[in-house]
């Protein structure tokens, strides 16, 4: 896939919170190009199935596309977690950095460079969520024990994943993934968030509040920190 | 039912194991459940007055005790912490699951929410595991019944195998029922059927549980339990088991690994699973949900957590709570101070002719007076009210809302309770901050609390600036002292090693609050307050005295000339007054009039040097009362790094104010 390709569909995926169609001004002044050449492009994605594009209004990414976009988001932010934590390059520059780098990285390199850094859940420069990876497990230890047998039996994941974090109120998921240390896991699994879960999103407090959600009849308050690490399959797909 | 006075069952004397005596027979109870499910309700209506409350041996969980006597049966009850699992993530889990499985009390009480019955009953499945003699209590009866839940009582007793009582502890429907069926397991010990997971977990439970049967390893824990505990990766269990036997540990690594590989699964997540999936089945076999709408309700939740009217709603909740605590205090606090005059009114001209009377007089029954007027007509009702509001579910929304900013100070929106509790008194506060996980957010919640102005502080706010400066600079102070708690809480969240956990907290569902919970709650918090502040307040009086007797404060307080001349820019005799505040902080506001010999602090202040004295009085020090609690629950080196830290402060802010407010005025 090109580059440029895949820096649309990481813009298109920065600016649509929850599938929201994202305007073409919007990733023109996001990627510094002309409005013409956005809608050149824009075109030529929703041709190859990525983005579904309604003239005058914008696009959403497809299913197809948001699994790119979340590919390549999530590579991004992991690079950029490297680059402060591990090799301490001063946050402002984090972001170009990752951005040339993005592209070249293998998935492999991608999933050992989440097991190095322990599966960081947000991106230090702007504390965006880190998306999950493809693999099929429902927590991170999974991953860890595995990994050493080789992952490329262990398949991948077919269906895409979105943080309760980034979720409308109102919407339902089902319960995947949950991201993150023993502890955190254990007090929601005995919470009652095991996979395969209904959850709803009920309200998500202002300023980067907590998250409210019912999950088995009752009503659950959700830090940020602890949100960023469930991740759900969406009830309906968007087409 | 009837209660006696019998409190010889005491905490020492812990090896009180059943057996006839002249009395009758002799059982202990243990109530256990998830927090907020009407345990300590239920403890008191089952115990009264006879408890004796401690903490665990070596730990710093709050350990509840008491007696009741019930047909003929003398009975301990125990009230266990409120926890949702046993896996020894926190002190109560592990306090919690040890008395279970190793003192082994007659019948485990497991009080339940009738109304989120499922995610209940996830622990219910953990206490079978542990063969524990149960009584499952479904209380807060009334709560399912407004939320359209049907509960099918005698379904749920097959299918779990144990007694079921319906409650409504708040109103004590249900306890006596609850009773007579823990007295009938205890009599009977009936064998409960073993809760059963799914074929392909069991398959490996009962092949490592028979090898733990063969080990013979002599542990007190049930042997299911044991390899259930080992599949689940516990900590503790698998360091107690590897230091008997290798042969099991590398067994439960061939068998984990087995069941890895064959389910890709791990297997603490499997287990948690199947006993979710348990627990939903028996739910759906149980139980019936009408659709009941709560309009009422659903609005007020909506505006309590709107992002306006939210924070709209926070800052009347907390400002409310603290202009009520002040109205009502002063008030009552007048009242009570002329009662007590009317028995003897402190004259300080004693201790020039009497000064052993003075001591006892000026300062013991000064000491009494001191703490009568401040718990009584301030924390009391400032308590009371909390609790009411804590109780309808309004401050779940409150801690909901401010969670954000309670982030930037590494702490989560349920350390906002302890917080304000500070606002009333220190003592509880640091007490209350338990509810946080880790040792550094209790760490950081108690800091924050040192700074926050309890009453005795508010008084002398109130006293010294709201009534001769003006009730704006007072104001002012209130919030200046917001953004020190604040700029003080980042700077500590900065210097302790460590990364805070997140917020996971249920959102009650509001209700009608109860008096008689709420009453509970405040005397649980203000008692601290009578046994620790009380006495320090007393005796404390009492050694100012002597100091005055003998002319040693004026002796101290040249010493600190250069700090509360030179630098504050205070009178000379601000030494004293800090020396007398930091027994009791509001002896700043008494101990200046008494030296003046005038109410009227403008005689021996200027307006800059009132604000800077009350300011200093905030932030200075811990008062002994609080430095004794801070000793006794982080140790001596935390406490006195506090203890710096105030102090610092307090010589910063104060003296740059004094500057600033000298250069501009």
């Amino acid at each position: 896939m090109q580059k440029s390709t895949q820096d649309y569909l990481k813009t298109v995926y920065s600016l649509s919170k929850n599938g929201e169609i994202v305007s073409n001004t919007d990733i023109a002044q996001k990627l510094n190009v002309t409005p013409a050449s956005v809608t050149e492009m824009l075109k030529k994605l929703a041709d190859e199935n990525y983005i579904k594009y309604s003239p005058y209004h914008g696009s959403t990414l497809t299913e197809k596309g948001l699994k790119e976009a979340q590919k390549i988001t999530r590579k991004h932010r992991l690079l950029e977690s490297f680059l402060s934590n591990v090799l301490h390059i001063g946050n402002d520059k984090v972001h170009q950095e990752a951005c040339q780098m993005e592209h070249a990285l293998s998935d492999e390199a991608e999933e050992s460079l989440c097991r190095l850094l322990k599966h960081p859940d947000t991106c230090p420069d702007d504390g965006k969520t880190i998306p999950a990876c493809d693999l099929p497990f429902s927590n991170c230890e999974e991953c860890t024990q595995l990994h050493q047998k080789g992952l490329e039996q262990v398949g991948k994941r077919d269906k895409n994943l979105i943080s309760i974090r980034e979720l409308k109120n109102g919407s339902i998921g089902k319960i995947s993934f949950i991201r993150g240390e023993h502890k955190v896991l254990q007090r929601l699994l005995d919470m009652g968030l095991t996979p395969g879960t209904k959850i709803q999103i009920i309200k998500v407090a202002p300023m980067n509040g907590p998250v409210e959600v019912a999950v088995r009849g009752t009503k659950l308050a959700l830090g940020q920190d602890i949100a960023c690490n469930v991740f759900v399959e969406m009830e309906t797909t968007n087409k | 039912m009837s209660t006696h006075n019998n409190t010889s069952n005491g905490l020492k004397n812990k090896k009180v194991k059943e057996g006839t005596t002249k009395r009758g027979k002799q059982f202990t109870f243990a109530l256990a459940g998830n927090a907020n499910v009407g345990k300590s309700v239920i403890f008191n209506q089952l115990t009264g007055s006879n408890q004796i409350i401690g903490n665990w041996p070596g730990k710093t969980v709050e350990r509840a005790e008491g007696t009741l006597s019930f047909e003929g049966y003398e009975i301990r009850v125990i009230d266990l912490p409120g926890i949702y699992s046993f896996s020894t993530f926190s002190m109560e889990e592990i306090v919690s699951r040890d008395y279970i499985a190793l003192e082994r009390p007659d019948v485990v009480i497991n009080v339940v929410d009738a109304s989120v019955l499922e995610r209940n009953l996830f622990f219910t499945l953990q206490l079978l595991e542990m063969n524990a003699p149960l009584v499952l209590v479904l209380n807060q009866l009334d709560v399912a019944k407004s939320k359209g839940i049907l509960i099918d009582k005698e379904k749920l007793s097959t299918l779990l195998g144990v007694p079921v009582v319906f409650a409504t502890a708040t109103r004590g429907e249900g306890i006596y029922e609850a009773v007579k069926e823990a007295v009938k397991v205890a009599n009977s010990k009936p064998k409960h059927k073993q809760v059963r997971y799914h074929r392909n977990l069991e398959e490996q439970i009962e092949k490592l549980q028979s090898i733990v049967e063969k080990e013979k390893l002599d542990l007190q824990y049930p042997t299911r339990w044991v390899a259930i505990k080992l599949f689940e990766g516990d900590i503790e269990i698998t360091k107690l088991v590897a230091e008997k036997s290798e042969t099991i540990i590398s067994q439960l690594k061939l068998f984990s690994a087995e069941f890895e590989k064959n389910y890709q699964e791990k297997c603490f997540a499997t287990i948690a699973s199947e006993r979710y999936a348990l627990a939903g089945s028996i739910v759906a076999a149980s139980l019936q949900q009408e659709e009941i709408s709560h309009p009422i309700t659903d609005k007020i939740d909506w505006f309590a957590t709107h992002r306006i009217y939210g924070y709209i709603t926070a800052a009347t909740v907390i400002g409310g709570l603290l202009l009520w605590t002040f109205f009502i205090g002063n008030t009552l606090s007048d009242l009570i101070s002329q009662g007590l005059n009317l028995i003897y009114s402190t004259n300080p001209e004693l201790s020039a002719s009497a000064p052993i009377l003075s001591i006892i007089l000026n300062g013991f029954w000064g000491g009494v007076e001191a703490g009568l007027t401040l718990i009584i007509p301030f924390v009391i009702p400032f308590y009371l009210l909390l609790a009411l509001i804590e109780d309808s579910g309004l401050l779940t929304r409150v801690a909901f809302m401010m969670d954000s900013a309670m982030h930037r100070i590494g702490l989560h929106g349920k350390a906002l309770i302890p917080i304000i509790l500070g606002y009333g008194c220190s003592v509880p506060a640091i007490h209350s901050c338990k509810i946080m996980e880790t040792r550094r957010e209790r760490l950081l919640a108690t800091f924050a609390i040192t700074f926050a102005p309890c009453s005795a502080r508010t008084v002398v706010l109130f006293g010294m600036v709201g009534l001769f400066v003006g009730i704006h600079w007072a104001l002012l102070l209130y919030v200046v002292n917001l953004a020190i708690i604040f700029v003080m809480g980042r700077v500590a969240m900065k210097a302790i090693p460590g990364k805070s956990t997140g917020l996971i907290m249920e959102m009650s569902s509001f209700k009608r609050p109860s008096m008689k919970i709420a009453l509970k709650q405040t005397w649980t918090r203000t008692k601290s307050i009578i046994y620790v502040v009380f006495p320090i307040y007393i005796v404390g009086s009492a050694f100012i005295q002597v100091l005055y007797v003998y002319d040693i404060l004026t002796s101290i307080s040249n010493v600190l000339y250069p700090l509360t001349v030179t630098w504050l820019g205070l009178p000379a005799f601000a030494g004293v007054l800090l020396l007398l505040g930091a027994i009791r902080k509001e002896l700043v506001l008494v101990g200046a009039a008494a030296i003046l010999g005038t109410a009227d602090l403008l005689i021996g202040f200027t307006p800059v040097q009132l604000v800077v004295m009350a300011l200093v009085a905030m932030l200075y020090i811990p008062c002994v009362s609080t430095m004794a609690v801070l000793g006794k629950e982080f140790g001596w080196k935390s406490a006195t790094l506090i203890s710096l830290a105030n102090i610092s402060t307090a010589l910063i802010v104060g003296g740059l104010t004094f500057h600033l407010l000298n250069f501009f005025i």
